[in-house]
């Protein structure tokens, strides 16, 4: 046995470290350097080998390194420093009063001074099989040397865990040839290092190279009789798998100190010179708590070694005081990087950089002229200038133009847009979709004279496809023909983005966006969450474009969309059931007037679209308001929705003496087609049984009127502070041309019309005689129209008072919060 | 009177919607907890400077919510309007602590101390 005794040993003092990894051979380097002959040094390592860098794992596993290349240092280093190593061997127990440290193989070694560096442990989710054969952590070579065994059959491959550990292992296994499937709890992949755009670019990136991310996944089982053979999802969804990695996050390691006394909390408690509550005993690393701060980085930990090597070399210190961390992820051709506090709002600014044609996002949060945190996708080459810009705590007031643009630009030049256009070569591209170059355009703005954009399309074909590009080619315009330019006026949605309505609808299809942040990364959002003015439209739109595919985002819709119901001045609510064309019955009456006294509800009126308005409902009784209308076979009226809302009639030629046609069963026909349906603002429509109309329909979205041979139909109708009576679209005969021309004038109206637009000044705009053209003229468009309304109605017609009432539906919205516990 | 907070807990921020807010009923007013798009936690008084809207059925952007009645909008962190208006949505202080979130509350909303 190589046991060197301590009387051996000379008059230095004795170091033991437990912890062969990168706090406690960086701490035991830092040291060598200050004080090559204080301390007779000793170290215990768990695993079988040297120290190597741990970071360079992913890496290894991706096999763009082999183990020597990642050994930090060699055994020479060991016995050239007199360092006595003992590998393989970890510590078990530590005994404060002998002041001796007990290993596995029963070797006990005194110590005068003592350093924890033992890292952290991988998380294990205790779901059921999580100790079949084939669940492995990522935290050492031992789970590097399992997953290659495993890569080396191929098979797929589960990665538990979307942050920065479970990407890189998710990247090493695809590269290796396994099929992954990386499951994420959140909503976006690395929540914590970045904003839901990033997140995005990320995950598209990740989906290209093959690797399937799944996101709002929560594990319920790891299935398998010995050896794995599947995750299962608590929504029931089964994923196969050969390997599954778990990489769900670190917990400090604090088991030695805790079990020998020393003060643990969520790591092992440690003050600026990393001295825990045992003055003879030190702790750096992962395993540390300073500050009440836990890190999983290794830069805070080479702070903390120097520090303490300070310390214990008694050279005068300043102690460690905390780290500020920046963090990358290491898949070769994926570049992010973010640092500090990105959350942004409130009396922070934000920068919002994004360029589409390359997939570069970048936001920096201000706050008081210093940067307070940035995350950046596709181009990080700025990176470390934003870091130390805030870890400085510099101002940069006089940069905030063009801090986007990054430190060469801050560095050289003006900071004018046009500057930036002018300063590219003319070989530069400008629309990647027709490939033109900035010379080519110059050369026909000058040549040709030319002065808008339209014209610059119609001459180039630069900007006429996608889009994109237009604000670069009206920089291009307005530097080449200096003060002679006027740039066209659109009228941008909000101040989040430059696009107008219209090419916003284009876009989303044209590119084929099916999401709120994909549409705000390719459309180049110049905020990172929108605004109440931008996000409602965005919903619409991609519901519109999507039916039945995009999911309808909740919190960017007005609060009477989201609980079906019309907020009132008070607070209080109105609750309006359907009544399918004005007609009601007993029956329905008695539960409305039942509904009234149960709940108290103070007013009831009948509204302008013939239907029953009950006022002033408390919202926690909403949900219980409408169990009781359903039971009575009563469904939401929409009267709250940018969708349709009644269809008014008059009595008709069941009863009129006058009437010519049967306009309370067309109206109850055409509600019950149209009913559920979103559009871009409230519409309306009504029947009349004979020109006489009794029903008002001259001033609806979409009016009927009975005629001798026929029935007229009319458009654009709006009753509000403009009025507006109808156009006459056209005369049809049957009644199931009336449906049909009724289907396919809204869906027109609801792929053309920008959100808040009503059919009046819709119509307006783009003319009758386009509508016309669509609905009327072109018959083969019409039913293609009808067809796509008929489709997009069968996802549509739900009610949504019946699943909030039995399902549970956003429940959280009907209940308040409750105090459970006061201090 | 003293100006110490009671703290009260009021469960977990994730029982919160994200872009979204849920109410708290003290014994003198209700209070509205919203949750951003990041995740961080902030609390307002349930009462538009305006005209009194309810400030949890707004729309939830950033760090700001627009109030559903006139569409006015004010800052999470620090309550104040944001543009041309005027005026200050009172702000209520809160934590999160190991997921639960912990509202601030004065006595008299606690109903520690009642009035008389
Ligand atoms: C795959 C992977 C990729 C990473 N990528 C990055 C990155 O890109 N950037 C970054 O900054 N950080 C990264 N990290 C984190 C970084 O590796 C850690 O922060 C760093 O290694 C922590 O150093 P440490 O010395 O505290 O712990 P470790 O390096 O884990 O060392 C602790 C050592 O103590 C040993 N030990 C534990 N208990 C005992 C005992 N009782 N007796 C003896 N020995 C014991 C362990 O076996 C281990 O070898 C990555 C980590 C992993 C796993
Ligand atoms: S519109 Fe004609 S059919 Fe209808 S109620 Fe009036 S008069 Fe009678
Ligand atoms: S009540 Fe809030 S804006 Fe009017």
């Amino acid at each position: 046995m190589n046991h060197v005794t301590a009387a051996l040993r000379t008059a230095k003092a004795r170091l033991v470290v437990i912890g062969n990894g990168m706090a406690g051979m960086r701490t035991v380097e830092e040291i060598l350097n200050r004080a090559p002959d204080k301390y007779d040094i000793t170290v215990f390592g768990a695993e079988p080998r040297v120290n190597y860098n741990r970071i360079m794992l992913s890496p290894l596993l991706s096999g763009e390194k082999d183990f020597d290349e990642i050994v930090i240092n060699s055994p020479e280093w060991y016995t050239e420093n007199n360092i006595h190593l003992y590998s393989g061997d970890p510590v078990i127990k530590i005994d404060r009063d002998r002041k001796v440290v007990i290993s596995k193989s029963g070797t006990e070694t005194e110590y005068d001074q003592l350093l924890l560096a033992t890292g952290s442990d991988p998380i294990i989710i205790p779901v059921p099989g999580h100790k079949l054969d084939g669940v492995v952590t990522f935290r050492d070579v031992d789970d590097v040397d399992t997953m290659l065994g495993a890569a080396a059959k191929g098979g797929p491959a589960v990665v538990i865990g979307g942050g920065l550990l479970g990407l890189e292992a998710a990247v090493g296994l695809q590269s290796r040839g396994m099929d992954v499937t990386v499951l994420h709890l959140a909503g976006h992949v690395m929540e914590r290092q970045l904003d839901p755009s990033a997140g995005y670019l990320l995950a598209q990136e990740l989906e290209r190279r093959g690797i399937t991310v799944i996101t709002e996944a929560d594990t319920a089982e790891i299935v398998g009789s010995e050896h794995v053979t599947g995750v299962r999802l608590k929504d029931g969804r089964m994923i196969p798998a050969d390997l599954v990695v778990m990489a769900v996050g670190i917990r400090p390691n604090g088991r030695l100190a805790a079990d020998a006394g020393v003060a643990v909390e969520r790591g092992i408690v440690v003050d600026d010179v990393m001295t825990t509550s045992d003055p003879a005993i030190f702790a750096v690393g992962e395993c540390v708590q300073h500050r009440g701060q836990c890190y999983g980085l290794v830069a805070p930990l080479f702070e903390m070694a120097k520090s303490l090597a300070d310390h214990m070399a008694e050279i005068e210190t300043d102690g460690y005081t905390g780290s500020v961390t920046s963090t990358k992820l290491k898949v070769t051709g994926v570049d992010v990087f973010s640092a500090g506090d990105f959350s942004g709002g409130g009396e922070t600014e934000e920068i919002v950089f994004r360029d589409a044609g390359r997939g570069v996002y970048k936001r920096i949060v201000l706050e008081d002229g210093k940067i307070k945190g940035a995350v950046l996708y596709g181009d990080t080459s700025d990176g470390g200038w934003y870091f130390q810009l805030m870890k400085d705590g510099e101002d940069v007031t006089e940069l905030r133009d063009t801090l986007a643009f990054g430190q060469a630009f801050a560095a050289g030049s003006s900071g004018n847009p046009l500057d930036a256009v002018a300063a590219l070569p003319d070989d530069a591209e400008i629309c990647g979709c027709n490939g033109v170059c900035k010379g080519s355009i110059v050369a026909a703005i000058s040549e040709k004279s030319l002065t808008t954009l339209d014209e610059v399309k119609g001459h180039t074909k630069a900007s006429a496809s996608c889009g994109s590009c237009s604000g670069l080619v009206e920089n291009l315009l307005a530097a080449t023909l200096g003060g002679d330019y006027q740039a066209a006026t659109v009228k941008p949605i909000c101040t989040c983005t430059d696009h107008d309505h219209d090419s916003v609808r284009r876009l989303i299809i044209a590119k084929n966006l099916k999401s709120m942040p994909a549409v705000m990364q390719e459309l180049e959002w110049k905020s990172s969450d929108g605004c109440h003015v931008c996000r409602p439209a965005l919903n619409y739109y991609l519901l519109a474009a999507w039916p039945g595919e995009y999911v309808d985002h909740g919190a960017s819709r007005f609060i009477n969309e989201r609980v079906h119901a019309n907020i009132q001045k008070d607070g209080t609510y109105s609750v309006i059931p359907r009544m399918w064309g004005g007609l009601t019955n007993p029956r329905e009456l008695r539960a409305i007037a039942d509904v009234a006294d149960k709940f108290e509800i103070p007013t009831v009126k009948v509204t302008g679209g013939q239907r029953i308005d009950l006022l002033g409902v408390k919202k926690e009784d909403l949900p219980a308001v409408w169990a009781d209308l359903n039971a009575a076979g009563m469904v939401s009226g929409h009267a709250y929705g940018k969708s349709l809302r009644t269809v008014k009639s008059c009595v008709g030629q069941e009863w009129c003496r006058f009437g010519t046609q049967m306009s309370m069963g067309m109206a109850v026909e055409l509600e019950k087609m149209t009913w559920g349906s979103w559009m871009p603002h409230k519409f309306k429509m009504a029947v009349s049984g004979c020109p006489r109309n009794c029903a008002e329909a001259t001033i609806k979205d979409f009016g009927v009127v009975a005629t001798d041979g026929g029935w007229d139909l009319h458009v654009g109708g709006n009753g509000g502070i403009h009025v507006r009576a109808t156009d006459l679209l056209c005369k049809v005969t049957s009644d199931d041309e009336v449906k049909e021309y009724c289907g396919a004038f809204i869906q027109l109206y609801r792929e053309e019309a920008r959100y808040l637009e009503r059919t009046a000044p819709w119509i307006e705009r783009v003319g009758l005689k386009h509508v016309q053209e669509r609905v009327v003229d072109d018959e083969a468009n019409r039913k293609a129209l009808f067809e796509r309304f008929m489709i997009s109605q069968k996802t549509a017609q739900i009610d949504p008072w019946a699943e909030r009432a039995s399902e549970g539906v956003d429940a959280h919205e009907f209940t308040p919060l409750s105090m459970v516990a006061a201090e | 009177m003293s100006n110490t907070l009671t703290w009260v807990e009021v469960g977990p921020a994730a029982n919160i919607p994200q872009q979204g807010a849920r109410t708290l009923q003290t014994e003198t007013d209700r209070i509205a907890i919203f949750r951003t798009l990041d995740d961080q936690i902030f609390a307002l008084l349930d009462r538009c400077p305006h005209k009194q809207g309810p400030l949890a059925q707004g729309i939830v952007h950033g760090h700001f919510v627009t109030c559903p009645l006139h569409n006015m909008v004010f800052s999470l962190e620090t309550g104040e309007t944001q543009g041309p208006d005027d005026g200050c949505a009172a702000k209520v202080e809160c934590q999160v602590i190991d997921g639960i979130v912990r509202v601030g509350l004065t006595e008299l909303q606690a109903g520690l101390r009642h009035a008389g």
